[in-house]
């Protein structure tokens, strides 16, 4: 009888030291396997080798004016385009107004740069565009690298999957893609060569 | 589990020794030999012993087929092939599991279906219900990673394109989408890294989904099947055992099944399958026309539908998880659509909007298809979200019969249409 008094008395004053040290366990427990999952979640981000195939130079002097070549960094496809001056005139006239995304989206720049064709390629080269040939929308590659593939309503390039309309800075036009083509970090080594990564 | 006197008898001296240890025949025999099924349960209710036959081929034919195929990025596509043309009955084991995963889908669907028209989300079988929709969650991610094995064109970029779902993320918290991606693809592009740990959890996840199955059977054998009439059980007369009566049932729509099954296996195996995903897989090339497997057309059609990309990968989710609250959706008194003079009406063009959705979403993103393919999202949506709770008020149900047992044997309790009682045959 004097137990269940007691047993009593303690529900009803509320938090006991009991109460506290399950807590307390369940609460250092926890933390515990928390910790204990990390290992488990992280072995699937890129790994070791995987971040060290971080550069690609390339050769651009075989690329004539109107055209283009296609080449891998990081296993993705990356756009060079030579482009004419009726092209990067048609970009260089687009007021940042009219654009859906006007960040540069050029990693070589802060995220706040505004999207201008100047933004989008290097000084003094600005005939050179150089983009990761990925959608931004669901990562397909888009067309417009070959003369004969449709280049959408903008002249640049032409997603298929999902019909995103990019123009001839890479910036999206038309479409439900979310953002600008993406300007990876690159540097030129010389007028001809440069090195991406 | 539900409480009915169990005719279980164990007659031979090891059955008797086992049961007063551990009475799994026991529990069989009253789960599944005298287990009480409504007396009125139609073709439709044999779609879960079809499932269950169905998860069994899956997990049989593809523990053959891991034991030919190499996951890796230089051989998984010729791995393929040889399992298709050297390895002894490997064709057959492949076409069995490719069409099988199409034969699955085509009996969840049909199962979903006679869920929805019967009102068997309602208390008290909610939990039942969601159980369900887990399942089906997870049999698309299985289905989903066990597309990207063969490692063709269509393969690869369904894998791209599915997992750049997330990578919406993005507009919400910049940079934690492309994370996650970058996280699930195990670099900075799907390479052969991401088709082995889809793999291994292709291999997993089917086991996942066994364990959910019995979770589901048990939650249906507490609360007892529903049937065409909505009602519960309340008397012996409005039951049969399990056995005979349900498993010949079941056994006899399976044979039927198999037929249409074992039909695309021998005849047609790839008339599900597409031509590019005999194109071995090119990072730097799209295909000019992507389209998943048919079982995922409507809801690709929904995300396609929305020209914003988070919002289209949100619309496409809530396509499913919407299933989850069904059981609060719906207002009605009445389960079964039987009785539902309006909702009924509703059903089928819901059931016509799917369809729709999916012949849409085969088609290319442009004109036409698109304004249509709104049309039918906009309806799936509102299907669910108005439809259900407004009509589940305003409609006046038609009546419904005493008893399960009146249903059938109408007022006199002889059966309809027939005057006496059959008499024992003669020969």
């Amino acid at each position: 009888m004097q137990r269940e008094a007691d047993l009593a008395s303690h529900t009803a004053e509320g938090p006991s030291r009991r109460d506290f040290i399950v807590i307390a366990a369940q609460a250092f427990a926890g933390v515990g396997a928390a910790l204990a999952l990390w290992p488990f979640i992280h072995q699937m981000n890129p790994d070791a080798s995987t971040q060290a195939l971080a550069s690609t130079e390339v050769d651009l002097s075989p690329v004539k004016e109107g055209q283009a070549i296609t080449v891998v960094w990081r296993g993705k496809p990356v756009f060079i385009r030579n482009r004419t001056p009726e092209e990067i005139k048609k970009a260089a006239e687009v007021k940042i107004s009219e654009l859906s995304d006007t960040s540069a989206r050029n990693d070589d720049l802060p995220e706040k740069a505004p999207a201008t064709d100047l933004n989008r390629t290097k000084k003094g080269h600005e005939n050179w565009l150089v983009l990761v040939g990925i959608c931004t929308h669901l990562g397909c590659i888009p067309k417009g690298q070959s003369l004969s593939d449709s280049r959408g309503d903008f002249g640049g390039w032409f997603c298929p999957c999902h019909g995103s309309h990019y123009d001839t800075a890479g910036r999206i036009r038309k479409g439900p893609a979310p953002r600008n083509l993406e300007v990876p970090p690159y540097a030129f080594m010389s007028d001809t060569k440069i090195k991406i990564g | 589990m539900a409480t009915h006197e169990s005719t279980y008898r164990p007659t031979s001296s090891i059955g008797k020794w086992m049961d007063a240890r551990l009475p799994v025949a026991r529990m069989m025999h009253a789960q599944f030999v005298d287990f009480p099924t409504p007396r009125n349960i139609n073709y439709l209710w044999t779609t879960g012993g079809l499932l269950s036959f169905f998860l069994g081929v899956q997990i049989v034919t593809g523990i053959v087929l891991a034991m030919h195929f190499a996951p890796t990025a230089a051989d998984a596509f010729n791995s393929v092939e040889h399992i298709r043309r050297d390895v002894n009955y490997g064709w057959l084991m492949r076409n069995l599991h490719a069409v099988g995963a199409s034969m699955f889908f085509l009996a969840v669907y049909i199962h979903i279906g006679r869920g929805l028209y019967y009102g068997s989300y309602k208390a008290p079988r909610e939990v039942l219900w969601i159980i369900g929709v887990v399942i089906l969650l997870l049999m698309m991610a299985t289905a989903f990673m066990g597309y990207s094995l063969p490692w063709g064109q269509m393969s690869f970029w369904a894998v791209t394109v599915i997992t750049n779902l997330f990578s919406s993320v993005d507009s919400i918290i910049p940079g934690l989408g492309t994370r996650i991606v970058q996280w699930l693809w195990g670099g900075y592009s799907v390479s052969g890294t991401t088709l082995t740990r889809f793999y291994s959890l292709h291999y997993l996840l089917p086991f996942v989904i066994a364990g959910a199955v019995g979770l589901h059977i048990w939650a249906l054998h507490v609360a007892g099947q529903n049937n065409p009439t909505g009602l519960e059980i309340k008397t012996a007369s409005d039951s049969v055992p399990m056995t005979p009566y349900a498993v010949m049932k079941d056994g006899f729509a399976l044979a039927v099944f198999v037929l249409l099954f074992a039909w695309f296996v021998f005849y047609v195996p790839d008339y599900l399958g597409h031509p590019d995903n005999y194109v071995e897989a090119n990072p730097l090339s799209t295909p000019p026309h992507i389209v998943p497997e048919w079982y995922f057309l409507p809801y690709y059609a929904i995300l396609r539908a929305i020209p914003n990309k988070l919002l289209g990968v949100i619309a496409m989710f809530s396509s499913i998880l919407l299933l989850v609250f069904i059981p609060w959706l719906d207002t009605s008194r009445v389960r079964s659509a039987k009785y539902r003079p309006v909702y009924k009406w509703f059903f089928w063009l819901f059931i016509i909007s799917v369809v729709a959705l999916g012949y849409l979403g085969s088609k290319p993103p442009e004109g036409a298809y698109v304004l249509w393919a709104r049309i039918f999202t906009v309806y799936y949506f509102l299907h669910f979200l108005v439809i259900m709770p407004i009509v589940g008020v305003t409609e006046n149900p038609l009546p419904l019969p005493r008893s399960i047992a009146e249903s059938v044997l109408g007022k006199s309790g002889q059966p309809v249409g027939v005057g006496a009682p059959a008499a024992p045959e003669r020969r």
